[in-house]
């Protein structure tokens, strides 16, 4: 990993951490008063707080996780940094794709 | 006591084997003492490296008992089990005979790290004047009394798994050289060091520090240099 990989791993992890705090406390709140998929949906539909807070944490939780897999993937298979590098964006990229299409699913329609 | 010790030593470069010798226990023994015995008395073909006997020049490293150690101040009855040494050449580095590692590319990743001193002044220029108790001056102690021995190197997992990997010693080094204020070399060093197999590669494990005969903590040395390169390209002082 160089430095650059190194920030940015290290921005979007500091980034996470509230995101991730959030997203548990939401998850609470939804259960603990009994919310059916219908009245949960009913809060998210259109709003465009939920479309950022999401969108922002799959964007940064696909970018933290791209960059972890690469290094597990340099150090330990017989890939070397730039096959690493490739199935990493690969990932990424499938991450970000899936993780915004269930943003989109909860949002849009 | 037992009066004698069982000793596996390794005999051959990759490929080898361990061979058992006996040898006389004695008082206040170390670990070289053994394998002198073995070399002088048993079988003068052994190869093995030592200079000093004492610590300082680091080149009588070798793994006792599955661990990286300096053999001329390990006691034998400190690191024997039960009458019993198993002595192999350093770990992650090749063999060239039986104890001798070739140590050319532990120097070689000081010289990638720009572990060598960039002087700032002439011969004509004043002599630096450092507080002794300014941070930079402290920090710079981190690898001042580091006597080049690769036990670190042969404990460090990280160099295990990358060989590009540069290893706490020679990033311990580039730290120490970081922090010293009459050094002209701090552009190209973060550079070499943030760039990959650099400081970003140390997973923080700690054998370094938990195996370093003097005491260093390289862990530690090198997380700042993780501080220093991520400000350095924030900052667009360092490029990758």
């Amino acid at each position: 990993m160089n430095v650059r990989l190194y920030v940015w791993q290290r921005l979007t992890a500091v980034l996470m951490l509230p995101l991730v705090l959030g997203h548990i406390a939401v998850i609470f709140y939804a259960t603990r008063r009994g919310m059916t998929a219908a009245d949960i949906l009913s809060r998210t539909h259109g709003s465009i707080v939920w479309a950022s807070y999401y969108g922002l944490f799959v964007a940064a939780a696909s970018i933290h996780g791209a960059i972890g897999v690469r290094n597990v993937l340099a150090e330990w298979s017989p890939l070397d940094d730039r096959r690493a590098g490739v199935v990493a964006v690969v990932l990424g990229s499938a991450l970000f794709v899936l993780g915004l299409r269930a943003v989109a699913a909860v949002v849009l329609w | 006591m037992t009066s004698q010790l069982s000793v596996s030593v390794w005999r051959g470069a990759k490929e080898g084997r361990y061979e058992t010798y006996v040898v006389p226990q004695r008082q206040s023994q170390t670990v070289l003492d053994v394998v002198t015995f073995v070399q002088r008395n048993i079988d003068p073909t052994l190869s093995y490296r030592f200079a000093c006997r004492v610590g300082v020049c680091g080149s009588c490293a070798m793994t006792v008992n599955g661990r990286p150690r300096w053999t001329c101040r390990s006691h034998v009855a400190k690191v024997a089990r039960r009458g019993r040494l198993e002595i192999g050449p350093l770990e992650n580095l090749p063999v060239i005979k039986d104890l001798t590692t070739d140590m050319q590319p532990f120097f070689e990743k000081w010289q990638q790290a720009k572990g060598t001193f960039a002087p700032s002044r002439t011969r004509y220029d004043d002599i630096a004047q450092i507080r002794p108790d300014s941070p930079a001056r402290a920090a710079a102690d981190a690898a001042i009394e580091c006597i080049n021995c690769g036990v670190c190197y042969a404990a460090c997992d990280t160099v295990r798994w990358s060989s590009q990997y540069l290893g706490p010693a020679a990033l311990t080094r580039a730290w120490t050289l970081a922090n010293d204020e009459r050094d002209a070399g701090n552009a190209a060093r973060l550079q070499a060091v943030g760039a990959a197999g650099g400081c970003h590669a140390c997973h923080s494990h700690q054998s370094c520090q938990e195996v370093c005969p003097q005491a260093l903590n390289p862990t530690a040395a090198i997380a700042g240099l993780k501080r220093r390169t991520a400000a350095a390209y924030l900052k667009g002082e360092i490029k990758t």
